[in-house]
């Protein structure tokens, strides 16, 4: 037997070409994460109470609309955008104020930044998450009277109704610029202002160039989608109208 | 499919030989044949669950529950499996918003992943969110590029690690993407980030060389390819190297219909891969290993 082991060893070890492992072929595929896959019970069962939560806490009721609120229903304002603008603008001005001692004097957002309707009913906290979804930060900038006359000349030729707040921008029957008005008073071509943002558009989204010749820029850290909530929490009614923050005379 | 039937002819066809001129047929037969699976995701983004079925883009794709059956069928049919996340694990949910990332790696460590790399997303919650959350992890978290020798995560993150999978040695390196402009300083602190490319072959050398590494895997979360050359992307990672056979991707929430073979700088095969985002698919990569110098000297063939 003893002999026997050694032969077979000797013979493996000599007459066989057998040598380190080594790579020869090569399968590769995506597979599809189908729902003809089961759940698998323990996963499933480590996620319900996270779900059950947060379900709970975006579930609640914050407000009540008594109307939808779309993007889409002005021609040169929007319920959803002058709703957005306006949140922005009462949830950050004390906030910034506190932080420097300053007056926000106006907010402009973006059109595409709205990703929802909100329907009529009951607001909550997903109504929020889905109006928007972004992680984007409230900054302010300062500009100066050059850069907001061509935010002004963009915000005219904008196919789409971007929503701002604190601002008036009124065109004549020819669709062309009669006046501006920012807080009310008009427009001054030796004044700088603060206008409180998105940190996306600060940053180059929305091809907003107006926002790269800035002066200063103040980050608060505090989220569009946080003000939105914290406003929803503050109402009872969420009710925005078409107004006439930007018009056409007749 | 096609080789367990080879493998199971080949075994009765050499039985039915033993005793008669047994020995030399058996000796030549004793060929050790292994076979290590990688899967993998990259980008899940906090995607938890699965999408519902009037999701307009994803309708009842994606979910970690279906993905561990899966991970799970594919570990029972070959235990020398390993399973890697290429970043982004962070960000796109309300499970993010609301837990911080803490129960995507408690799934993930369920799930046992073995590695993951950093995506620019999983320092959303900064790098001190990321790393409250590593004590739900028991995963390895492997980054080659990001130096975060003056950051929280000092120690915590290895450039790479070896696995050894029945015998066969498989390095695995991590690559993350340029922060400044994409990520806020506030976020990502003090952690420097290297040139990619380069500290990509060091890597592989070391995997290759010092290593003795039988298979060398980069999990990159540099995206899979860019109009500008000058960006560091997956493909140019796989022209400008060698020594690596699998890319996985992630970042660009590329959709590859199958794996890409690319050429490095030798002239040899790489594989890249990467399966879009949100856990929608898994890719999968079974990398067959001989003893035997006839199946060695035909080359390396990839079926895609």
């Amino acid at each position: 037997m003893k002999h026997f082991v050694v032969f077979v060893t000797f013979f493996v070890l000599f007459s066989c070409k057998q040598g380190d492992s080594k790579l020869f072929k090569v399968f590769g595929e995506q597979i599809k994460v189908g729902n003809t896959i089961h759940d698998a019970d323990t996963i499933a069962q480590i996620i319900a109470p996270y779900q059950k939560h947060i379900n709970k806490t975006l579930d609640s009721t914050l407000a009540y609309a008594p109307r939808v609120i779309t993007k889409e229903d002005g021609k040169y304002n929007t319920t959803a955008g002058n709703l957005m603008a306006d949140i922005v603008m009462e949830q950050s001005k004390a906030i910034y104020k506190l932080k420097t001692g300053k007056e926000i004097d106006f907010v402009l957002l973006n059109h595409g930044g709205i990703r929802s309707i909100i329907s009529k009913g009951n607001v909550n906290r997903r109504t929020a998450y889905e109006f928007m979804p972004f992680e984007n930060t409230i900054v302010v900038v300062e500009l100066n009277a050059a850069s907001v006359m061509d935010m002004i000349s963009y915000l005219i030729k904008a196919k789409r109704q971007h929503p701002f707040s604190g601002l008036q921008i009124i065109l004549d029957k020819e669709g062309k610029l009669s006046s501006v008005n920012i807080q009310g008073k008009p427009f001054n071509q030796t004044k700088t202002y603060l206008v409180a943002t998105s940190n996306y558009l600060v940053n180059g989204g929305d091809k907003m160039g107006f926002f790269k010749e800035r002066i200063s820029i103040t980050e608060t850290d505090y989220k569009i989608r946080n003000a939105i909530i914290d406003y929803f929490i503050k109402v009872d009614t969420v009710a925005p109208i078409i107004d006439n923050r930007f018009m056409k005379l007749n | 499919m096609m080789d367990r039937r080879k493998f199971i002819q080949k075994t009765s066809a050499t039985s039915a030989f033993v005793g008669l001129n047994g020995l030399a047929l058996n000796a030549c037969s004793l060929e050790t044949k292994t076979h290590i699976t990688i899967l993998h995701t990259n980008d899940v983004h906090s995607h938890i669950e699965a999408f519902p079925s009037n999701h307009s883009k994803f309708p009842n794709l994606g979910g970690l529950a279906r993905r561990a059956t899966l991970v799970d069928t594919i570990r029972k049919e070959n235990p020398n499996t390993l399973l890697f996340d290429a970043g982004d694990i962070f960000q796109g949910t309300p499970y993010f918003n609301f837990f911080g990332g803490e129960l995507e790696f408690k799934l993930m460590s369920m799930l046992k992943y073995d590695a993951a790399t950093i995506g620019n997303h999983d320092f959303d919650g900064g790098i001190d969110g990321l790393y409250a959350q590593l004590p739900n992890a028991t995963f390895n978290f492997l980054s080659a590029n990001y130096d975060f020798t003056n950051t929280v995560l000092n120690g915590h993150v290895q450039p790479y690690k070896v696995y050894n999978v029945a015998g066969i040695k498989v390095g695995v390196f991590g690559l993350g993407i340029a922060l400044k402009g994409l990520v806020s300083k506030k976020l990502y602190k003090e952690t420097k980030y290297n040139d990619p490319i380069s500290v990509a072959q060091d890597m592989s050398v070391i995997l290759k060389e010092q290593e003795q590494c039988d298979l060398v895997i980069c999990l990159s979360h540099l995206g899979y390819d860019y109009e500008d050359v000058n960006k560091p992307s997956d493909l140019r990672l796989a022209a400008k190297t060698e020594h690596i056979d699998l890319i996985i991707g992630g970042h660009t929430h590329t959709f590859l219909d199958k794996p890409t073979i690319a050429t490095n700088r030798v002239g040899e095969k790489v594989l890249v891969n990467q399966v879009g985002c949100f856990g929608v698919n898994m890719g999968r990569i079974d990398f067959y290993f001989s003893t035997d110098h006839k199946k060695q000297s035909k080359g390396v063939s990839i079926s895609v």
